[in-house]
């Protein structure tokens, strides 16, 4: 993925410091839970909600299931509509192709439409490499551009970022890239749309090359599809002469019927929108009208060896709409950057492990980066079960294991770091296969129980700095069960009356 | 009917006054509790955490533990969870991984035996009035398992709400996780703690009493919250409070 990326720290540091940045924490809890709010409403309005979510996960599973086939159609429609299809089975790969058909134009300057799969291969970086200046512009995707930030959030890549910070963004930076700011520029939204409309349009005007991804491509007829709100995508994949769509080799569904399903479903789980505004689809090019060159890059980048993994697979359904990032309480605290790569939230903690592998730090925390709450899958629109994928992930971590690492199979050794938890798991697993070791362990720290420390030393602190440890009652349930019901105790009867009243002190204790 | 008990590692060990709650609720209802000694623990720490293997052995625990009865009642979402949505895997991978079908029949054969202790109320009992007394009022927090895996829906709301004396207070932003999560809350501590002081300023804005919820380990970090907080807030588990008559009241608050 992007370089920008490299060498971030695992997930808990990073979002340990997200989580005291109070700014950041403000900005997210409004913007997650006004739109998750609103995703509500939209997807109530849908009786059928539930068929079309089963719909969305079968046509997509059909598709994973038969990719070779459909991708060879789409290539053959493609092409037969005036297309030209490159394949790429790397970042690496797909930022050359891209690079020299960019290179063949003679030209310095690119327009692009927000696209997670150029963000994913860090494609903007590539070009600039070359000398290409790449120009966002989608508007969040340009206040991220502006202020040399990353993307924080799948949909609204600068979430993070509050109207006055925006401002400032503009004012500063718009003048280096092109027209400046107005004079004046206040942060009253309109204003600041303004702004953008003025500073982007000069850049559609001269632009001769559009760079572009999709959400979708049918196979049947080779045709591209864009879904977006802003019109800035339907310039840039109409006004330059030349198109590169960059677009990851899942996107590919069969036929037009069912992109019927996943326009209702995409639209509603991410801008809680009835219908988005601007539906853009292309076939190829057409004479007199639209580019005249189409290129299509055709990305594996990991799809190929996730789509070996049985569980890990489901991620590949993913269409990109940001519901599980809106809905998830991780995510609203931490943060879209501390999930170190253009997929944050949720999803991005089970697609980044699978498209990268768990080799740094980083990748291997991310699995945990979860409370495993379920929020996620509950508003997924392709019904990915993303806290059995963690679950998943979380083991081939710690236990290692079978993988495809491009394109063969190869055994992953379990991750560093995880000795003492994996020593601490399997002397509790004994513990816990062994009742008497059980009852002793109990009745131990039962016997200890005035001299347990309120504030724990080791992985304990983490505990007690900020939370009180529970007292250990005097007696566990099963000493309690054995000495008044078991063999040899007096027989209670009724059994009332001994449960509710005395154990209460225990939990008085920990105040 | 018999009747089996799975206390949980956590009741057991750190909240027994649960676990006699269920029995005295239980038995007060007519029904005769057994609790089997072999159970330990369903081993959700050590699946969720990635030791799916060291889960294996406690998988086989508790089937063999309550062999034979008909109902397993179980005061923990999470952990009836555990049995319902994570132990059919568990035959699956190994029966994938050609280990053959042991393991799979085990889960089969407890699976639709166990309950969360509302379902066992609500859908076998076929009771909400349980004849409780708890004159405070209380707010009670979904726990994400009970909610979301076992789809308790208004369940316990419902027997909460038969509840002599207790005004049930609505809880703000009710279904967001408490941020417990198992080792999530000491693998990142801060977003845990974060989600922990959040849960519990909406706690403490009800007015209530008492937070309730049908698991002791999602109350044991919000309790834990609350109390260093300073709150004076109580964590009670459902089962305590249902068990609460006006001859044998709840202790706790005074």
């Amino acid at each position: 993925m992007s370089g920008t990326y490299l060498g971030m720290p695992a997930f808990p540091v990073a979002a340990g410091e997200a989580v005291r940045d109070t700014t950041l924490r403000g900005n997210l809890r409004h913007a997650t839970h006004t739109i998750r709010d609103k995703r509500a409403r939209a997807v109530a309005e849908l009786d059928d909600w539930q068929q079309l979510r089963a719909a969305g996960k079968q046509i997509k599973d059909d598709v994973l299931r038969h990719l070779d086939h459909y991708l060879v159609r789409l290539e053959e429609a493609v092409t037969t509509a005036g297309g030209t299809v490159h394949w790429a089975a790397d970042a690496d790969e797909a930022n050359r192709i891209v690079t020299d058909l960019v290179r063949a134009t003679g030209e310095t300057e690119v327009v692009k439409v927000k696209s997670m799969a150029t963000q994913e291969i860090g494609l903007n970086d590539a070009l600039a490499e070359a000398g290409i200046t790449a120009y966002e512009t989608d508007l969040a995707e340009l206040i991220v551009q502006l202020g040399d930030d990353l993307p924080s959030h799948i949909l609204v890549p600068a979430i993070h970022r509050n109207r006055s910070e925006i401002r400032d963004i503009f004012t500063d930076a718009m003048g280096r890239w092109g027209r400046p700011a107005p004079e004046g520029l206040s942060d009253s939204p309109a204003e600041l749309a303004e702004a953008a409309r003025l500073h982007l349009r000069e850049k559609f005007l001269r632009a001769k090359v559009g760079i572009s991804g999709a959400n979708f491509m049918i196979a049947e007829t080779g045709t591209l599809v864009v879904v977006e709100s802003e019109g800035n995508g339907r310039m840039c994949l109409t006004l330059p002469e030349t198109l590169i769509s960059v677009v990851g080799i899942e996107k590919v569904l069969p036929s037009w019927q069912d992109l019927e399903v996943f326009l209702q479903l995409l639209p509603r789980s991410s801008t809680a929108e009835r219908m988005n505004p601007y539906t853009s689809t292309w076939t190829g090019t057409t004479d007199e009208d639209g580019p005249r060159t189409f290129h299509l890059v055709l990305v594996d980048n990991g799809r190929t060896d996730t789509l070996a993994d049985e569980v890990g697979r489901q991620a590949l359904r993913c269409i990109r709409c940001s519901a599980c990032l809106n809905v998830c309480p991780v995510y609203e605290r931490a943060g879209g950057h501390a999930y170190g790569s253009a997929y944050p939230g949720p999803i991005g903690a089970i697609l980044t492990p699978q498209l990268r592998g768990t080799d740094t730090a980083l990748d291997a925390s991310l699995p945990y980066a979860s409370s495993l709450c379920g929020a996620c899958y509950e508003v997924c629109p392709v019904a990915i079960d993303i806290p059995e994928v963690l679950v998943h992930l979380r083991e081939r971590v710690v236990q290692g294991g079978e993988v495809t690492r491009a394109g063969n199979r190869v055994t992953l050794r379990p991750a560093k770091g995880h000795a003492a938890e994996r020593a601490a798991m399997r002397a509790a697993r004994w513990a816990l296969d062994h009742p008497a070791a059980l009852r002793a362990g109990q009745r131990l720290a039962s016997r200890t129980r005035r001299f347990h420390p309120r504030r724990l030393p080791g992985p304990g602190k983490a505990w007690t700095d900020t939370r009180d440890v529970p007292a250990v009652p005097a007696e566990s349930f099963r000493d309690w069960w054995q000495r008044t019901r078991g063999t040899g105790a007096a027989a209670t009867g009724s059994g009332t009356g001994t449960g509710t009243g005395t154990g209460i002190e225990s939990r008085e204790g920990t105040k | 009917m018999r009747v089996a008990l799975f206390v949980t590692c956590v009741n057991d060990t750190l909240y027994p006054d649960t676990g006699k709650a269920v029995v005295t609720l239980l038995e007060r209802l007519g029904v005769t509790v057994d609790f089997p000694a072999a159970q330990t623990c369903c081993g959700q720490p050590q699946f969720n955490t990635g030791y799916r293997h060291e889960t294996e052995p406690l998988v086989r625990r508790y089937a063999k533990a309550f062999e034979g009865y008909d109902y397993i009642v179980t005061p923990s979402g999470s952990c009836a969870a555990m049995v319902r949505d994570n132990y059919p895997r568990i035959g699956e991978r190994a029966r994938a991984e050609g280990r053959g079908e042991g393991l799979a029949a085990v889960a089969a054969s407890v699976v639709p035996r166990t309950y969360e202790l509302t379902e066992f109320l609500t859908d076998v009992l076929k009771v909400t009035d349980v004849g409780a007394y708890f004159p405070y009022p209380v707010t009670y927090h979904p726990t994400c398992h009970g909610l979301r895996m076992l789809g308790l829906g208004r369940r316990p709301q419902e027997l909460l709400s038969h509840v002599k004396g207790l005004e049930l207070v609505e809880l703000p932003g009710a279904e967001e996780c408490c941020g417990f999560g198992g080792t999530f809350a000491v693998k990142n501590a801060a977003v845990s703690a974060a989600m922990g002081a959040d849960k519990a300023r909406n706690i403490t804005s009800t007015g209530a009493r008492a937070v309730c919820t049908v698991d002791n380990s999602c109350l044991m970090h919000i309790g834990g919250t609350l109390a260093r907080l300073g709150s004076e807030v109580r964590p009670v588990h459902l089962a305590e409070i249902l068990a609460s008559t006006e001859e044998q009241p709840y202790g706790g608050i005074r």
